[in-house]
């Protein structure tokens, strides 16, 4: 095949803490495609870029790997793309190898091993400025010559050395139009050999490299702070405190914003709309629903905004080394601690960002437990109940009463994700231990553009996955809600001869003993769709018109015809119940398996049914039986 | 007195190069652990610096390992054999 007939395909390959994304963001900029690898949910970031001499050349960004040897899902894919074995996946023209010039100790060895594979291939030496700054000497003359590959220097964040990759890469291309088929010379290695290649690279390292004259101290005096057993870990717990005032206090206008905005757009639409079926389909259904899904995009950009700049600023891996032994106590790997942080604001970025483990068992142990964090989705849930059933009054002089139960709610999340974890780890996977080892890498101020376009992508996932997964989902629970119609004069509310409300009374029986009435339980139905449409669907089956706004409304209605037992049993079964199809659908792409999401099922219905039924039955006991009380 | 040690049973400020890589109390994943030190940088030869450790039961260890820093648990560490430097061993290298 000729490249000047099809663009060229170049991969990008590196140690993790590289600054691969921030080169991979140099080239393609905004202009990005991410999608999955065909089969595996490993993520596929793809962009395009034109050369100085106007090909258009596509560049894909593998997850970072010290090895080809793989272990994660990730890296497998890595090992794969490059030896071309991914299916639907034609192998990469050029293998650009990108390395931290600062630290090049690790990655010499995997261009010996990438060497190996026989494809046409250029060295990145990143961060070529904070290298000169530091006074490290590289013969890159002597280097070209000892590993045999073109090399060029670039500083991505300053988007220099762009233009001479690209066009080392062209000549590189169009010199190797005959490419060694297959896989070349590489197998993977045994100890001995990764030891014969590390002396390889150390000896490269001698003669191509002189030691830095002001090597990076700063990294270390930040470490004695940051890596501190208590300092460090009391400025983790400050980071955590400001990044949930963050997610809750700064996006609370946002979020205002966009509820009004599906309000008044729902309202223009319904007005132009004659009444009837498409119109209740297009505003009650399609807007309203994505709607509410819609208002969590302030909480994921802005969680996502700390996430991604501790991560690029070098902090990630600190906080796991913190956490490890402290999760550790609960079976969680240290590096379970962001997909769980995550899961705070919504589970489906937390599950996802657990691709990062390395173990399957790590992995599932955390995608299992993620879902117990609280997600801001119960918040409306929870806020209704406490505003209905919780008086508003100061305890010990000065905590509320309703914040105490707030974090109350958090702290059982967190307690029984900890407890679940613990059990999986002493039941389904007892005595093995995966280790934990990883790089801290040096700190690095983030590159704000690379940051935002970063963000940017998270936020278009988020929407894509608002339009194709719940855009659907609300559609169904829609024609449950509607369908049938009440008979001819009938009284109740519509929603109560649909569906959902014969699922509702149908299930009735099996909620009674936990307090819930047939109107909470038809609530329930819709409810599977996202956490909060429970509310809606609480205002439709009392008759509440436009329950989320008139909130407060809805919360005495229920204060009235529930007993504070119910009320509190309502709250238990939130903590646990897996009412949030998205997730389920994502734990189930996640795995590649219908057996884990059933597990998560049956184990988040079976504990939330526990749950409320404890609570509900204390509470009766201690005399919160009275409705209207 | 030796001054050949697991690298798990290392204080902070031990300072040490590395002897052997693999033994210890590695089970049937010997060589999957073995092949990931390595790759780690964690090699017969290297340098390296514990420089500090967690707050439950001293683990994980933070190192410098070479020109690099790397964590693990002392689980894995006891995988790791290191003769620490003695008073002279830098003026004699």
């Amino acid at each position: 095949m000729d490249i000047a007939v099809r663009p060229a395909r170049l991969a990008l390959v590196g140690n993790p803490n590289s600054g691969k994304t921030a080169l991979f963001n140099a080239l393609t900029g905004a202009h990005q495609k991410v999608a999955n690898y065909a089969g595996v949910t490993v993520e596929r970031k793809e962009g395009l870029v034109r050369s100085a001499s106007g090909r258009t050349l596509s560049v894909l960004d593998l997850p970072g790997t010290y090895s080809l040897r793989a272990r994660s899902p990730d890296e497998a894919v890595t090992r794969d793309a490059v030896l071309g074995r991914l299916a639907g996946e034609s192998p990469p023209d050029v293998v650009v190898c990108v390395a931290d010039a600062t630290n090049l100790r690790l990655v010499l060895r995997l261009v010996l091993e990438l060497k190996a594979v026989g494809r046409p291939m250029v060295l990145a030496l990143n961060m070529y400025d904070i290298a000169q700054r530091q006074g490290l000497r590289i013969d890159l003359d002597r280097l070209r010559g000892a590993l045999g590959v073109p090399i060029v220097t670039t500083v991505a964040t300053r988007k220099r050395g762009i233009a001479d990759l690209l066009a080392e890469v062209e000549t590189v291309a169009l010199a190797g139009t005959v490419l060694p088929q297959g896989e070349g010379a590489w197998h993977e290695p045994d100890a001995n050999e990764i030891r014969a290649a590390h002396r390889d690279a150390e000896r490269i390292m001698r003669t191509c490299v002189r030691p830095p004259e002001r090597p990076d101290t700063l990294t270390g005096k930040i470490d004695t702070l940051l890596l501190h057993p208590v300092a460090g870990l009391l400025i983790l717990l400050g980071l955590l405190f400001v990044m949930f005032q963050a997610v809750f206090a700064w996006a609370a206008p946002a979020m205002d914003g966009i509820d009004a905005g599906f309000a008044l757009f729902g309202g223009v639409v319904a007005g132009f709309m004659p009444d009837g079926l498409l119109e209740s389909l297009i505003v009650d259904g399609m807007i309203a629903g994505v709607g509410s899904v819609i208002i969590f995009l302030p909480q994921i950009v802005i969680l996502f905004a700390f996430i991604i700049l501790l991560e690029d600023f070098g902090y990630m891996a600190r906080a796991a080394f913190l956490m490890d032994r402290i999760m550790g106590g609960a079976g969680l790997h240290g590096r379970a601690f962001i997909p769980l942080l995550s899961s705070f604001a919504c589970a489906i970025p937390g599950i996802m960002a657990a691709r990062t483990i390395d173990s399957r068992q790590d992995r599932l142990t955390t995608i299992m437990v993620a879902p117990l964090m609280t997600c801001s989705a119960r918040i409306p849930v929870y806020t209704l109940i406490i505003a209905a059933f919780i008086p508003n009054e100061t305890v010990w002089g000065f905590a509320s009463l309703q914040g105490l139960v707030m974090f109350g709610l958090y702290a059982a999340g967190i307690v029984s994700a900890l407890t679940v974890s613990f059990v999986i780890r002493r039941v389904f996977w007892r005595g093995q231990v995966e280790p934990f080892m990883m790089e801290l890498p040096a700190y690095k101020l983030p590159d704000a553009k690379s940051v935002l376009i970063n963000l940017w992508l998270r936020a278009k996932i988020f929407l894509m996955r608002a339009g194709k997964i719940i855009l659907p989902l609300m559609i169904l629970v829609w024609l449950a809600s509607t369908f049938p119609y009440p008979p001819a004069g009938a009284t109740g509310q519509p929603i109560e001869y649909s569906l959902a409300g014969m699922i509702g009374r149908a299930l009735e029986p099996i909620f009674a003993p936990i307090g819930f009435n047939w109107q909470m339980v038809i609530a329930l139905v819709p409810g599977m769709a996202a956490r909060e449409v429970a509310v809606a669907a609480l205002g439709t089956v009392y008759a509440v018109s436009d329950a989320e706004t008139a909130m407060s409304g809805l919360a005495a209605v229920l204060s009235a015809q529930w007993s504070l037992a119910t009320g509190l049993a309502f709250l238990a079964w939130y903590v646990f119940a897996p009412q949030c199809v998205p997730t389920l659908a994502v734990v189930k792409r996640e795995t590649n398996s219908w057996k884990w999401m059933t597990i998560m099922i049956v184990y988040m219905f079976g504990l939330a049914y526990l749950g409320a039924f404890v609570t509900y039955r204390v509470a009766l006991a201690l005399g919160g039986g009275n409705v209207g009380g | 007195m030796s001054n050949v040690i697991q690298l798990s049973e290392a204080r902070v400020g031990d300072r040490g190069v590395i002897t052997h890589v693999g033994g210890g109390r590695m089970g049937e994943h010997d060589s999957e652990l073995e092949r990931r030190l390595l790759e780690l940088g964690f090699v017969e030869g290297a340098q390296v610096h514990l420089i500090h450790q967690g707050i439950v039961r001293r683990d994980p260890i933070a190192l410098r390992v070479d020109d690099m820093t790397v964590a693990l648990r002392r689980r894995e560490a006891a995988n790791l054999t290191i003769q620490l430097n003695g008073p002279f061993a830098e003026a004699a290298e």
